[in-house]
């Protein structure tokens, strides 16, 4: 076992944890941030996506001691302090993107991840970007019109 | 124009918050103090005898609580099959016994052999690794057919064969089917494979077991579609708790799409275990695990045969299939290829005789039970694909061939028991034929064409029974449960509500749509109201959530206990009005007394009920809470018609979908925005199963597609943007609401027309192929491109 910390959402923290502990479980089992989902164990279903330094990484598929001294963002830290939702939630909250919840959270950071690199993307774009991260409950349709929506694009599709 | 946040509102879900914050509550987010973890040790072979399971080691590594094999459940009940299926000679099925941990023998990858309870997950999972089994490696049956043969292996020593029956219905057609089929002007005979899928809710399975000694009371954490009817079938069956010393809890789930109904061996195992250590005991499933433990869906091989009279009219339907019941009969397994599935063949159109026989098999592989839709899409697919190739055998349209012998007249009995109480087919293929642009076809698979792509447009009825469903019925029918449901609806004091139901959501948006009909009913803002579910210690009885029950059911319930609230509250607005109750009205969330300007407040109501100062207590007790139980008279009929526009590429026979448009009659609707969200995803999961889902056994039973590198999930970039409609509707008329479901409908309805579609554009292209069967991968379209 040996001390970990990090800056989550903006604040120290730090656990403890073997040399095999996931970055995953770190956040959700040693500081108690259960909003990174566990979908998978092949790092193929984009839930437990966060950004450690600004890039978005699948923090199943990185060790927690890799992001020792890191700049981590997860889910928890996203909306205002005050709780308003930003541009990102808000837009799946608009456009129902979200059923069940499981695989949201992956979903908000690599859209996050996806705004910074292209402002506004097309469709295709979107769509392929998010082909790491699995949703079971959307059909995606209103995924894909949500991240549209948060950067500024019109989203009228045929289907309302 | 709905009343705001009322019925037919696309109020925004006050769930979402959560789940876009990381406040959500599932239940690998629950830790109990105190808790160890479990391991489970699975069998890598498809059949085994287990002469010896050596643990001495295994229970010395470090952190090792307690290690448990099948002998610590000698004597415990199996895991109970909640349906009885009666055969065509009026036998009961064959009904095997289902240990929570394996006794004697293995009989899939992935059956639990033994378990190991540490302190730590991993010195759980190190010790697992340091347990010996000796077995002895059988033979796998994987095959169906094969395993039917005269001295096939058998799954199950004790059982006479691998059937697990030979169902007829309805058996007493049997031979007017014959005699139609013989004397047809046409038969259309096709034979496909409905594969089996993995249904993968993102959330995997997770059960934490927690026990209190000084209260006797066992508690289970459980990623569950209907809590109720976990606690009543491992308390009665399994484990031998009593109700009242047994809550289940199923907090936020993270999707279930059927394969969280059932009741299954983790959930008992640390049920038990927490009593048998003396603390908590939480499992979590790996998505590995979960590929080799939860039940899978699908997998049925049919026959089916169309006949026609010289009119095209539909003369009689007769369909063979073989159902893959894996190695053990999972909760509601041997319903699915009956009663969800026989009872649905006569589809939308009227044929006076239909004959449906299913003979259920055992192999060595995982469980297969309900995986949305059920049942139904094995009869949508079956019933639209040989239509459409009557269609092309004919030289008639397709659309042409299946509004001719629509039904049109309701009620309408079919042949195959049930009786659709409303519907208009012609209605929704008229919407989707709004939506499609079907003049327009010529010219895009021109341009198509142009492109070096052959181009084809695929459509499809279908028709589905939810709001499952009258328990007298499914009762005759073999269900060993009533499939009612129920809803308190607590009034306080200052007027807010709070609805307690037995229905479940795992994405549905319950905690949304239930409040816009309290709602609606009282006049007050949908902020007013809480629903309350998934705990059975706050609930009342309830059945959970499937077979697109919850509004239909559910809502009832909640309808009916809001009902009688209504009815009461009336009773004291009169007195406070000193005015005679009939004349006492509701609107806007006042009382008020007609003709009169005398009013009073549903907030001062409820507060007389609490503070019962001036109040007839001679006439009503105080308090404002109601309880309803409601028990649907027969199915809701949820219709549509859907179409697929696709591109293949002739080189490389891959299928790129163009379009998808799917028009629905839901009867009314609640809330449009989710209903379209469910349709979206139904719609996903179809298409997943019609292009690129396929969970795959080699003949030792070893499973190929373990996992999401070979199994392969739809993602973002292999779906359009899909076109609904649900302006066609036909109010359901025997529930309050009128309302039919629309859960299952996207996942029912979508295969057939990608698969009509993929056909149509071959033929285009001269190639003379009738049926690919699903996936409709790139390899199997070259392949029958080219061996055609
Ligand atoms: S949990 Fe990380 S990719 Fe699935
Ligand atoms: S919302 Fe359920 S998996 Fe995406």
């Amino acid at each position: 076992m040996a001390t970990i910390s990090m800056v989550v959402n903006g604040r120290q923290m730090s656990g403890e944890a073997e040399g095999r502990t996931l970055l995953s479980s770190f956040l959700r089992d040693a500081l108690g941030l259960t909003g990174t989902h566990v979908g998978c164990d092949t790092g193929q279903c984009g839930a437990c996506v966060v950004h450690v330094n600004g890039d978005a990484v699948k923090s199943c598929n990185m060790l927690a001691m890799e992001a020792d001294g890191a700049e981590v963002a997860t889910i928890e830290g996203q909306a205002a302090p005050d709780g308003t939702l930003n541009a990102i939630q808000a837009a799946f909250q608009e456009y129902h993107g979200l059923q069940c919840g499981f695989c949201t959270p992956g979903m908000v950071m690599s859209a996050a991840a996806l705004l910074k690199e292209i402002p506004k993307p097309s469709e295709a774009e979107i769509r392929k970007y998010l082909s790491g991260n699995l949703c079971r409950c959307t059909g995606y349709h209103n995924i894909v019109r949500a991240i549209m929506a948060a950067s500024g694009q019109d989203v009228a599709v045929a289907a309302e | 124009m709905p009343m705001d946040g009322g019925i037919g509102a696309s109020t925004k879900r006050r769930e979402d918050v959560r789940f876009l914050t990381g406040a959500g509550n599932y239940t690998d987010d629950i830790n109990v103090n105190g808790q160890a973890y479990v391991a489970f040790l699975r069998s890598d072979v498809a059949h085994g005898k287990i002469k010896s399971v050596d643990t001495s080691d295994a229970a010395g590594m470090p952190g090792v609580i307690r290690i448990f094999t099948g002998a610590d459940f000698e004597g415990i009940g199996g895991l109970p099959c909640g349906w009885q299926v009666t055969d065509r000679h009026g036998e009961p099925m064959q009904e095997p016994a289902h240990p929570v941990l394996a006794q004697g023998k293995v009989r899939h990858v992935g059956d639990p052999i033994a378990a190991v309870v540490a302190e730590t997950l991993e010195q759980a999972k190190d010790a697992a690794e340091a347990i010996e089994v000796d077995l002895e490696e059988l033979p796998a049956v994987v095959d169906m057919k094969a395993a039917l043969v005269d001295g096939a292996v058998k799954v199950h020593d004790d059982l006479t064969s691998n059937l697990c029956y030979d169902w007829g219905f309805v058996e007493e057609n049997r031979d007017a089917v014959d005699q139609a089929i013989k004397s047809a002007a046409h038969v259309t005979t096709l034979e496909l494979r409905n594969q089996r899928l993995v249904a993968n809710p993102m959330e995997p399975r997770v059960a934490i077991g927690d026990f209190n000694r000084a209260t006797g009371e066992s508690t289970l954490y459980t990623t569950s579609q209907n809590p109720h009817v976990i606690r009543l079938l491992m308390g009665a069956f399994v484990l031998g708790i009593p109700e009242h010393k047994l809550r289940v809890v199923a907090p936020d789930v993270g999707g279930g799409f059927g394969s969280k109904i059932f009741h299954y061996a983790e959930e008992a195992f640390c049920t038990f275990a927490a009593k048998a250590i003396n603390r908590p005991v939480k499992w979590t499933a790996s998505r590995s695990e979960a590929f080799l433990s939860d039940a899978q869906g699908r997998d049925h091989v049919t026959k089916i045969e169309l006949a026609l009279d010289a009119d095209n009219n539909f003369t009689a339907i007769r369909t063979e299939t073989y159902a893959n019941m894996g190695a053990y009969l999972s909760t509601f397994a041997p319903s699915v290829p009956t009663w969800l599935h026989g009872t649905l063949m006569a589809g939308n159109y009227k044929t006076p005789v239909i004959y449906v026989n299913v003979k259920a098999v055992f192999t060595n592989t995982v469980p297969v039970d309900a995986y949305r839709g059920a049942g139904r899409p094995e009869a949508t697919f079956q019933l639209e694909r040989v239509i459409d190739k009557a269609a092309r055998e004919l030289g008639v349209d397709p659309i042409a061939l299946r509004r001719q012998n629509f039904v049109t007249e309701f009620p309408y009995a079919t042949p195959v028991a049930v009786e659709y109480d409303t519907g208009d087919y012609n209605g929704t293929m008229d919407a989707l034929e709004r939506m499609i642009d079907r003049d327009g076809f010529a010219a895009r698979r021109a341009a198509s064409e142009a492109k070096g792509k052959l181009r084809g447009l695929g459509i499809n009825c279908y028709i589905e029974a939810c709001g499952i469903a009258p328990s007298q019925l499914v009762g005759q029918l073999g269900a060993r449960a009533g499939l009612y449901e129920s809803a308190t609806v607590r009034v306080n004091a200052t007027g807010g509500i709070v609805v307690m139901t037995g229905s479940h959501s795992h994405g549905q948006g319950h905690e949304t749509t239930f409040p816009q009909v309290i709602a609606e009913m009282i006049g007050i803002d949908a902020s007013m109201v809480e629903i309350e579910h998934g705990d059975t210690q706050n609930t009342p009885m309830g059945m959970g959530t499937y077979g697109s029950r919850s509004i239909a059911v559910g809502g009832s319930a909640m309808v009916r206990a809001a009902e009688k609230i209504i009815a009461k509250a009336k009773k004291i607005a009169a007195h406070l009005m000193e005015a005679a109750e009939a004349d006492v009205e509701l609107k806007d969330g006042q009382f008020s007394v007609a003709g009169t300007d005398k009013s009073v407040a549903w907030g001062d109501v409820c507060l007389a009920a609490y503070v019962p100062h001036n109040y007839p207590l001679e006439e009503i007790e105080p308090g404002l809470e109601e309880t309803a139980f409601y028990d649907p008279s027969n199915f809701t009929y949820p219709a549509g018609a859907y179409s697929c526009e696709v591109e293949v590429d002739p080189e490389t026979g891959k299928v790129e979908i163009c379009s998808f448009a799917a028009a629905d009659d839901f009867g009314n609707i609640i809330n449009p925005m989710i209903v379209d969200g469910q349709v979206h995803g139904g719609i996903g999961q179809g298409i997943g199963q019609a292009l690129l889902e396929n969970c795959v056994y080699d003949d030792q039973g070893q499973l190929l597609s373990a996992s999401f590198m070979d199994y392969a999930m739809p993602r973002a970039d292999d779906v359009p943007f899909y076109e609904v409609d649900h302006s066609s509707r036909t109010p359901c008329t025997h529930n309050p609401l009128g309302v039919k479901g629309c859960g299952e409908a996207g996942a029912i309805g979508s295969p057939p027309s990608v698969v009509n579609a993929v056909i149509d554009a071959l033929q285009s292209g001269g190639h003379d192929v009738d049926h690919i069967d699903m996936p409709v991968s790139p390899s199997r379209v070259w392949a029958a491109m080219n061996n055609a």
